[in-house]
């Protein structure tokens, strides 16, 4: 029997973290909090998924990991090294040592799949032609699209522009991989197919990786640990998929049971119907 | 007191506007030598933005050349000075017509489409996505666009100027009969290769400099959506031309005086 993936430690210092998001505190203007006081921990060789609603902050989280935006207060650290934004030599050098997949892939339009896999090899690397060609030919096999190589982004399917994306992200055999709302706009097939990808990719390299997504039952599937948020930017509940499952919060049941109705209401705030339709109040 | 507050919060707006250019403007230079190392980015842009506007620019310098030698031949006629067409033809296209005219058309052509193709290249994250590939999109993407127009201006303006000419050679000789030698005698001994075609050259580099500044700033600064994609090419168009037609002025009263 496989043993079971560990359990963040959140208090304290933690060495088995490779991110560490500390009492952090963010929006992107004052007065509009995006992330209020969350703390979080990714460990290293596991994939962890964020889960929450749209507008609850997850891909803002992700962000601040990636170093895109400063944390109002807290702290972010990278393989117990904070993030300094300010920093731009240490945030191209942390930045290096990952890869992430946007939402909708990110992909250099003006560039074939092939030269979208070698551009961080490009970039990063004094390698040559025929050496880039073999790492790419061979990330594009992992993600299956070898054959698809020199086909045009603008050729090539939603669902295949996302696994280029990754093949692109895994280019470097980054140690951290982030991943925007991998499954969102895939067909039930292309789902499975990227979810698999994730769980093996990260075995295979060796790496850490974290999945901000809404598809709570493809995460649960894959993934070793998750955090659950909910508006405004707060961690409502976190822990491995089958104590999540077996969770009694009515939050918590409601976001994984899908429910309409709940802590989460329905209806945005508002004064009530009558009044607004000017009816004897 | 809020027209007051108006006016010192419209003139701390416009210094935060300025400020950010300026930075911006700095931020672009400091890439420029990275850029400079891998220059095959630059020439393909210069490649791509001088075909972009080729086609406009010959057509535009060729009606020019033809509009200008008619105009300038009704008046120099009445002086008994027709002979002189071609050396007031080439004059005002390598001085003035050409660079400006060029630059116009330039911001028009490759302005526009440098800030769309920057804006929905924003808008589809794939700047965001090289930044987070440690690449600065600056430096991969913004500054060889921003070398590329400088380089592409100049040759622009000068095949405009050049196909100006040819115009004006067409109606002024072949058309009205002017007499060949003295077209060519007259523009030759009466234009200043330095004083003349330098000073325009140089131009036409400053309308570089400004249109392709212009163009990937409000790329790079458009609101990653279709209306902020649209806002920003039509901010380029209006402020390149309006700066080059500035910058015009301030040029020809520098470079130019009676001899």
């Amino acid at each position: 029997m496989p043993s079971e993936p560990a359990r963040p430690n959140l208090d304290g210092p933690s060495t088995d973290a490779l991110i560490e998001v500390e009492h952090v505190s963010f929006g992107y203007e004052p007065g509009r909090t995006i992330l209020n006081d969350i703390s979080m921990r990714f460990v290293r060789g596991q994939v962890t998924a964020i889960l929450g609603g749209s507008g609850c902050g997850k891909t803002t989280v992700l962000r601040l990991i990636g170093g895109v935006h400063p944390v109002n207060q807290g702290s972010v650290r990278f393989d117990g090294e904070a993030i300094d934004t300010r920093n731009a030599e240490q945030l191209f050098r942390l930045r290096r040592r990952l890869g992430m997949l946007f939402q909708f892939g990110a992909l250099f339009t003006d560039l074939s799949v092939y030269e979208n896999v070698a551009f961080p090899l490009r970039e990063h690397t004094d390698l040559d032609d025929a050496m880039i060609r073999d790492i790419v030919l061979m990330k594009l096999n992992a993600v299956g699209l070898r054959g698809a190589a020199n086909l045009r982004i603008a050729e090539i399917s939603g669902g295949m522009g996302r696994r280029v994306a990754l093949a692109r992200a895994i280019a470097l055999d980054p140690e951290l991989l982030l991943y925007d709302e991998p499954f969102t706009g895939l067909d039930p097939i292309a789902m499975g197919v990227t979810a698999n990808l994730v769980r093996k990719l990260n075995d295979a390299l060796g790496a850490t990786s974290l999945i901000v997504s809404h598809d709570v039952q493809e995460c649960f599937e894959i993934c070793d640990y998750a955090y659950i948020m909910a508006s405004p930017g707060v961690v409502i509940a976190h822990g491995r998929p089958e104590e999540l499952n077996a969770s009694t919060d009515p939050q918590v049941r409601q976001f994984i049971r899908g429910e309409p109705d709940g802590p989460v209401p329905f209806h945005y705030p508002a004064p009530p119907l009558a009044q607004d339709l000017g009816l004897g109040v | 007191m809020n027209s007051l507050a108006a006016i010192g919060r419209y003139t701390l707006d416009s210094l935060r506007a300025l400020g950010h250019h300026a930075f911006f403007f700095w931020e672009l230079m400091r890439t420029l030598p990275t850029s400079l190392r891998r220059p095959y980015f630059a020439v393909a842009q210069v490649h791509a933005l001088g075909n972009l506007s080729l086609l406009v620019i010959l057509s535009s310098g060729l009606a020019v050349g033809f509009v200008l030698a008619l105009q300038t031949y009704y008046a120099l006629a009445t002086y008994g000075a027709a002979d002189s067409v071609g050396l007031v033809v080439n004059l005002s296209l390598v001085r003035e017509l050409g660079p400006v005219v060029t630059a116009l058309l330039f911001a028009g052509r490759a302005g526009t489409s440098l800030t769309a193709e920057i804006g929905l290249m924003k808008a589809g994250e794939q700047l965001a996505a090289m930044e987070l590939m440690a690449v600065d999109p600056k430096s991969r993407v913004l500054a060889p666009r921003f070398l590329g127009g400088i380089v592409a201006m100049p040759v622009l303006a000068l095949l405009f100027s050049a196909v100006g000419i040819l115009g004006a050679y067409v109606v002024g000789v072949l058309m009205i009969g002017l007499d060949p030698g003295n077209f060519w005698s007259i523009m030759e001994s009466g234009v200043d290769v330095r004083r003349d075609l330098g000073n325009g050259i140089i131009k036409s580099i400053v309308f570089g400099v400004i249109c392709s500044f212009v163009a990937v700033y409000q790329g790079y600064e458009a609101k990653a959506t279709p209306e902020g994609v649209a806002r920003a090419t039509t901010r380029t168009v209006v402020i390149s031309s309006l700066t080059v037609l500035a910058m015009d002025f301030v040029l020809t009263a520098l470079m130019f005086s009676p001899r």
